[in-house]
């Protein structure tokens, strides 16, 4: 019980940074999943008087992953009854190329803006349609989730560091006793730290094992999963390993730097 | 007998300004048992914590073992600590940590074996007629046994000198008894330097010692 109580007011403080650190990473990486679902949607639509290959198009934007050539076949067929078949092949001579391009991820509105710029550069082109109105405001929204989220963790891990900062008042002043009396002894700094550190190592660990624990479990849940589903993501928002391995270097980093902190502001008292 | 302590013209303070021990001299001889007695505040316990290093000394020299403690290193002054036995007045005890462990931190210190130090800590707590609380916590146990325990502390790991800081001053009659008696045997059998701070020297004793008196500063050697 007095082992429990030792340990449990540093894991608090780091599942608190933890926890917030962890929403981040998922809403990051939902919203990018988001962001890749819009990208596959998202098209600009150009309009050249001559062809223009694939090759040319991405020289004007490294944004551009893809055009295809829309095929005007549908509306000359629906003017096949009144014209001749001479005037339709000269119409197919004259009719401007319709291409569809997309890009390689979801791109700011001033990147459209500038792929744009760089469409219209070519005198070929006559017009561009970039559908920025409709798009801006989604761009917006995701923006403003973003936002939120990253205030929010910037919140929680600012009031968790003056926890952990009074916390190691408390810290500095349960292990100074130890530190002092192992010093009388002949301890080396190292042996009279070791303690510390062990203690500061184990919260660490098991502070990222809760948080983990949580997080795949509430991943797992239907409603988070039918929630994800309902907009389109269909991929894992918690990866086990990959944020469990995330997890434990910050906790870690961070009950080590704290520890080394108390070790280094120890002084022997007499 | 050559001496383990030699103290030349040192003075000591607290904040550097309140003069404690002005300009006095002493030896201590390898294998002796000495009493540094005066009043209170004159000086007893702050001249015993410049003897282990945790107090530096405003001027003179004082060489423990032939090592001048104001140049000495902090590796040299652990090991020089780690063959010193320290019994506190208030005892020093690390209270998470239970009976045993309290008594082997020397020898954790000192990297002796694990299962070594486990059978010197039995024998020591034997010594101590503390065996039977060897799985308790300092905080369970009364003044007089917390004493015990710090000098089991003391006496684990065979120090060649044991400070003691009036190391019966708040005991009852048994435990004293039972503190001056190992003090003693400690010096008789282990031929181990004791220096035992104190307002009065027990009339029991059997041992040989020496008298170091403190008043006004000044530290006169007692006949």
């Amino acid at each position: 019980m007095k082992s429990i109580k030792n340990h449990f007011s540093l894991i608090v403080a780091l599942f608190a940074i933890l926890f917030s650190i962890e929403v981040l990473i998922i809403n990051n990486r939902a919203i990018n999943a988001y962001e890749v679902k819009l990208a596959s949607n998202y098209s600009i639509v150009v309009v050249s008087n001559t062809l223009i290959t694939n090759k040319q198009f991405k020289s004007y934007s490294p944004y551009i992953a893809t055009s295809k050539e829309l095929s005007a076949e549908k509306i000359i067929s629906k003017l096949q009854k009144n014209i001749s078949k001479q005037n339709i092949q000269l119409l197919k001579l004259a009719m401007p190329k319709f291409y569809q391009l997309k890009l390689n991820h979801y791109p700011t509105p001033y990147q459209i803006k500038t792929i744009t710029n760089a469409l219209f550069s070519n005198p070929n082109i006559t017009k561009v349609q970039d559908f920025s109105n409709t798009y801006n405001t989604t761009f917006k929204l995701l923006l403003l989730l973003k936002t939120i989220t990253q205030i929010f963790t910037l919140t929680i891990f600012i009031i968790t560091i003056l926890l952990i900062s009074k916390e190691m008042r408390i810290w500095q002043l349960k292990h100074k006793e130890r530190m002092n009396i192992m010093g009388l002894f002949g301890a080396p700094v190292w042996l009279r730290s070791a303690v510390l550190f062990r203690l500061a190592i184990v919260d660490a660990l098991i502070a990222s094992a809760i948080t983990a624990i949580l997080f795949y479990i509430i991943s797992q849940t239907r409603f988070i999963k039918t929630q994800l589903s309902s907009i389109g993501i269909n991929i894992n928002i918690f990866l086990p390993i990959q944020d469990g391995i995330t997890l434990v270097i910050i906790s870690t980093c961070l009950s080590i730097i704290l520890a080394s902190i108390i070790v280094i502001g120890y002084k022997e008292e007499i | 007998m050559n001496n383990i302590i030699t103290a030349n013209d040192i003075s000591l303070s607290y904040n550097q300004n309140e003069t404690i021990i002005n300009k006095a001299s002493f030896t201590i001889e390898n294998g002796s048992f000495t009493f540094i007695t005066g009043a209170s505040g004159s000086g007893k316990s702050t001249l015993l914590k410049s003897l282990y290093g945790a107090l530096k000394l405003d001027s003179g020299t004082l060489l423990i073992g032939g090592t001048e403690l104001n140049k000495i290193s902090s590796k040299k002054l652990n090991f020089l600590r780690q063959n010193i036995g320290i019994v506190f007045q208030d005892y020093k005890l690390i209270k998470e940590w239970d009976v045993e462990k309290n008594v082997m931190l020397p020898l954790i210190i000192g990297g002796f074996d694990k299962d070594l130090s486990k059978q010197q800590v039995h024998k020591v707590l034997n010594h101590v007629k503390l065996n039977h609380q060897s799985n308790k916590y300092p905080l369970e146990l009364s003044g007089g046994e917390q004493q015990r325990v710090a000098m089991a502390r003391a006496l684990a790991h065979n120090p060649i000198m044991i400070l003691a800081d009036e190391p019966t001053g708040n005991l009852d009659d048994y435990s004293a008894e039972l503190i001056w008696h190992l003090l003693e045997g400690a010096n008789e059998q282990l031929k181990t330097t004791i220096v035992v701070v104190t307002h009065h020297i027990p009339n029991t004793l059997k041992v040989r010692y020496n008298h170091l008196h403190i008043e006004y500063g000044e530290i006169y050697e007692v006949n």
